[in-house]
């Protein structure tokens, strides 16, 4: 059985308005335990609609989200549950900082779900050590650190809540390359230890092709592919279309692979690209 | 010729503690009229500080700049520094301030007293060049993060600027918005010959200027061409930068042996590349 699943999704901002705007539309989606699931789409795709329904935040004008089978938004359904077991990070999550010292920070969560202080401290050690920030900064004040130090104390907010599923909205815009790529190696990290759900939205599709193993494309409020990375970017013409490119390495091998060149037809990154260049080069 | 904008062995610091370190120390740069440069850097290097020194929203702890002859630090000249050189930001909904495309882009030509006529016409040439003219009447909330930064761009050409300081003005655009806003920099400089001066950490778009200077820890640690940069793979990797991916490509290839140049820029340079390495090698 899928962890989560959407039936039909659609949702309408300012219903009955003169604003009125179709978000999302007939949304079906299943996502089972353990998955890796990368999300992209243009600006105005529905990418944050559709995960801000996972969590409950927005209630879907029509259709269904079920957690572990359950629809979320039955009568009976614990929505504030639901809230616990999928965590969120916001886009900027370092803004919502708000605590007096970091550790109370990342020990919001937990202490809201009604865990015990010693239990809540131990949550608040691991979330850290996950998102790689120094134990010496959590007596700090969240005002106080660096820019990427609070993003990852942000991050940690949530991690500390255990949950089944981790949203992650863009978490690395704005950070530098390095800072880029070492929160990205803590998160996938951080998923292959916890084995959980983790569904992240971003704009580098050179990042989505390499951590995920499901990739949802989303055009107009519609999915219009849900498949592995390797099947997704091999849609270019598709992809560009919709306002999407494909990896810089992908592209060139699909270059040279038009140019009539033997060049394998799945190749995302830049290790799979030297090897087959280096084979093709010395063996032909 | 003079530089027009001279930066003469400036430094700087945030606080004036005694203990406080320089953020920038001894940098000497000089801009020529109607070039374009890039500044790359890692979070904290000091690029968006000496970003705010080119319009005298910071004013160097040492040392002078000069924009066209005028120090910087004259407070009397304050505002035709501010008209002659103006800064875009990252985020877009920072410097907004209007609902209505057009009523934004006016604000700096009404501010500085400029009759309604010679306004109107300003807005509408500022919104052709940045090629949002059909939507002058939009409501800015509605439009997209790159349509927004571009009319952050027309309200400051608006201002018939000598020179545009834009400080990582694509990190929160998705790919299309991206483009669109490069391609909109790029026009500026070849056919308005406006002197763009664009601070980012993505290397890949550094490599559209004439000229890259490359700063850690507050100093500057090459300047150069872009082919000239691009070939400093260790340099760049310390100073915590990534290439793009074709660069990296052509970079191990060559560290396994094979014969390749070691400056390949973008995607088509490294097709060709590729194709006299692989010559012989398609298949029938």
């Amino acid at each position: 059985m899928p962890i989560i699943e959407t039936k039909n999704l659609s949702f309408i901002y300012g219903k009955g308005t003169s604003i009125e705007k179709l978000a999302i539309k007939n949304i079906n989606l299943k996502i089972e335990s353990g998955e890796f699931i990368g999300i992209i789409g243009h600006t105005g795709s529905g990418k944050s609609t559709l995960i801000q329904q996972l969590n409950g935040l927005l209630k879907p004008s029509s259709g269904q989200i079920l957690f572990n089978g359950k629809n979320i938004w039955e009568a009976s359904s614990d929505i504030r549950s639901i809230r616990f077991k999928v965590g969120m990070v916001f886009q900027y999550p370092e803004y919502q900082l708000f605590e007096e010292t970091v550790f109370k920070d990342i020990a919001f969560g937990p202490l809201n779900m009604g865990l015990s202080v010693n239990e809540a401290k131990k949550r608040v050690l691991d979330a850290a050590n996950f998102v790689g920030l120094d134990i010496s900064l959590l007596e700090r004040s969240p005002f106080e650190i660096s820019g990427g130090e609070k993003r990852r104390a942000a991050i940690a907010g949530v991690i500390a809540m255990d949950p089944d599923v981790l949203i992650l909205d863009e978490p690395t815009a704005g950070l530098d390359p390095i800072g880029r790529d070492l929160l990205l190696s803590q998160i996938t990290a951080y998923h292959k230890k916890r084995k959980n759900i983790v569904i992240l939205i971003s704009h580098s599709m050179e990042d989505i092709a390499r951590i995920s193993n499901r990739v949802l494309v989303l055009n107009k409020g519609e999915v219009a592919m849900f498949d592995k990375p390797a099947a997704v970017f091999a849609r270019a013409k598709e992809l560009t279309d919709i306002g999407l490119k494909l990896p810089q390495i992908a592209s060139i091998m699909l270059k040279l692979r038009n140019k009539g060149y033997k060049i394998p037809n799945h190749i995302l990154t830049v290790e799979e690209a030297i090897d087959a260049i280096y084979r093709l080069a010395i063996n032909g | 010729m003079k530089a027009f904008i001279d930066v003469d062995h400036i430094n700087f610091k945030y606080d004036s503690g005694e203990n406080s370190k320089d953020v920038l120390s001894d940098l000497t740069i000089q801009i020529k009229k109607g070039e374009f440069l890039a500044i790359v850097g890692h979070n904290g290097s000091g690029k968006s500080t000496l970003a705010k020194h080119f319009n005298a929203m910071l004013l160097p702890t040492g040392g002078k700049i000069f924009v066209s002859g005028i120090d910087t630090g004259e407070e009397c000249s304050k505002y035709e520094i501010r008209r002659r050189v103006g800064l875009v930001l990252q985020n877009p909904d920072n410097q907004i301030v209007a609902s209505v495309v057009e009523e934004d882009v006016a604000f700096a030509p009404e501010n500085l007293g400029v009759p309604p006529k010679e306004i109107r016409k300003r807005v509408d040439e500022a919104l052709k060049t940045v090629d949002m003219y059909d939507y002058r009447k939009s409501v800015t909330f509605k439009l997209s993060g790159g349509q927004k930064q571009r009319i952050a761009i027309a309200g400051i050409i608006a201002m018939l600027p000598d020179c545009i300081v834009l400080d990582e003005p694509t990190a929160m655009l998705d790919p299309k918005g991206r483009d669109e806003v490069l391609e909109t920099i790029r026009y500026l400089n070849r056919e308005r010959k406006i002197t763009v001066i664009l601070i980012t950490h993505f290397m890949e778009e550094a490599i559209f200027a004439d000229k890259i200077i490359l700063m850690n820890k507050g100093k500057i640690a090459l300047q150069g061409s872009p082919h000239e940069v691009f070939a400093q793979v260790e340099l760049l990797k310390e100073c915590k930068l990534s290439l793009p991916q074709c660069t990296q490509l052509i970079h191990a290839l060559k560290a396994r042996g094979l014969s390749l140049p070691c400056d390949v820029l973008n995607e088509n340079e490294c097709v060709a590349v590729l194709e006299q390495l692989l010559e012989g090698k398609k298949c029938r």
